[in-house]
């Protein structure tokens, strides 16, 4: 079982190979289910000229909103940017290009990448800006245009527990993201809150198959809460 | 008196049927989740993931991993489910969920809305407002009549970036509840103590009054 032993013990392994320039998917939905340590390594060595795609490009002081502050985003693919001042800032001065993708249709174009398949129909988008340039055919007397898959050189998502062959379980609501950009990165590399021995997760419930999986990492999270609302 | 933000949600509730899977946007649409009806049953699916949406969690039931599409902490109801975004969109643009209600920037009386970008001004994104509007079977805007200098915004054509053609079939504002068919508004009901003729000075798409119209019952 040697060889299936996806588990790394440093931030270092667990993003060698990664460089200036690259396209990297980042999971979670705002704050909810990110990889915060590749995150914050990504921040720390500096690394420049991303294009980036994730939902969400964070808060000014947490998850990508941290990329953005040190201008290390190039470009980004999200659908939706609302809580980060950073990031229209640089959208306005012209320093950050940005794709703004409706949310299901990001969704699919990634599950699409990682499933071999290059482009699909949808009625998402059809008459609105986003429908400019691209492809329409008419099925069964409804307009929908084609998007094309996305795929990275690195998947950096977040789930709850791995075992040592990379097998995958998220938790609740922080799975959003994250299954479908475990398929479609050349290398994706899983942050986890507990890693257990290969065989101790009931095959039936593992939501992402260790082969999409290339590297497993224990992290420590901090799990901000970006809109905490309490009932009394 | 036109209707708060909450009696427009209480009047939205009013069409829900026991038994329906629904999503709600943000704004007024959420507090739609606070009138449902004693013995309606219905199950919320928020987008980023879960159907099946409870209430805002107590102290001891908070939980950074289980959000709603607007980022606020929530519960999950019995046998609510959890899955991944795209599982999420293939129940929205498959036309799965049966009634979603959203806020709207805009109306045309063709049924356009625009809701996701005022140019110059806010840029925000569209999140999963263009694949709700392109998938839903059944559509119900909740929005303010009017801007706060007293602008329609039902109007004939909408001036901001659109996020569906087309696809809007019901509106409830301040002001009342129409129908859109046929190239305009129909008035079905009217907020209590506000006057048909005022609707229409405070309209300006084209507005055709239902001879079945009636005093708005909240």
């Amino acid at each position: 079982m040697q060889d299936f032993n996806k588990v790394v013990t440093s931030y270092e392994q667990a993003l060698a190979g990664f460089s200036d320039h690259m396209q990297v998917m980042i999971g979670g939905f705002g704050l909810c289910g990110i990889p915060e340590g590749l995150i914050h390594y990504i921040h720390n060595a500096g690394f420049r000229g991303l294009t980036c795609i994730s939902n969400n490009a964070g808060i000014d002081d947490f998850g990508l909103g941290l990329w953005l502050k040190k201008h290390q985003i190039k470009k980004i693919y999200a659908s939706y940017v609302g809580e980060n001042t950073l990031f229209e800032a640089q959208m306005l001065d012209g320093s950050l290009d940005v794709i703004l993708t409706p949310q299901g249709t990001l969704a699919e174009k990634i599950r699409a990448g990682g499933a071999g398949i290059p482009a699909f129909f949808t009625a998402t988008g059809v008459g609105t800006l986003i429908a400019e340039g691209k492809w329409h055919q008419n099925f069964q007397g409804r307009d929908y245009l084609m998007e094309e898959a996305l795929t990275a050189d690195f998947a950096l998502i977040k789930a709850w527990k791995a075992d040592t062959m990379g097998n995958l379980i998220y938790r609740h609501t922080a799975a959003n993201f994250n299954p479908m950009m475990a398929t479609a990165g050349k290398i994706t590399v899983a942050e986890v809150e507990e890693i257990v021995p290969a065989g101790t997760l009931d095959p039936n419930f593992i939501h992402t198959p260790g082969i999409y999986v290339d590297r497993v990492i224990q992290g420590n999270f901090e799990k901000r809460i970006e809109k905490r609302t309490i009932s009394t | 008196m036109p209707l708060t933000r909450e009696q427009i949600a209480q009047r939205i509730a009013q069409e829900l049927h026991s038994g329906t899977y629904i999503n709600l946007g943000i704004g007024i649409p959420t507090l739609v989740a606070n009138y449902v009806p004693d013995n309606v049953q219905v199950m919320i699916q928020s987008e980023n993931g879960l159907l099946g949406m409870g209430h805002f969690p107590t102290l001891s039931e908070l939980d950074a991993d289980l959000i709603n599409a607007g980022k606020e902490t929530v519960t999950a109801v019995k046998g609510a489910v959890f899955f991944s975004s795209s599982e999420s969109f293939a129940m929205i643009r498959g036309g799965h969920v049966d009634l979603t209600v959203l806020g709207a920037f805009e109306l045309s009386q063709q049924g356009d809305i625009a809701s996701w970008m005022i140019p110059g001004k806010l840029i925000k994104g569209m999140g999963g407002a263009m694949d709700l509007v392109a998938g839903a079977k059944n559509m119900i805007v909740a929005m303010a009549h009017t801007s706060k200098s007293g602008e329609s915004k039902l109007l004939p054509k909408c001036d901001l970036p659109l996020t569906g053609v087309s696809c809007i079939q019901r509106v409830v504002t301040d002001l009342g509840y129409f129908t859109i068919h046929d190239g305009a508004f129909h008035l079905m009901e009217y907020a209590p103590d506000v006057s048909i003729d005022y609707i229409k000075d405070h309209t300006a798409g084209k507005l055709l009054i239902d001879p079945a119209v009636k005093p708005m019952m909240l």
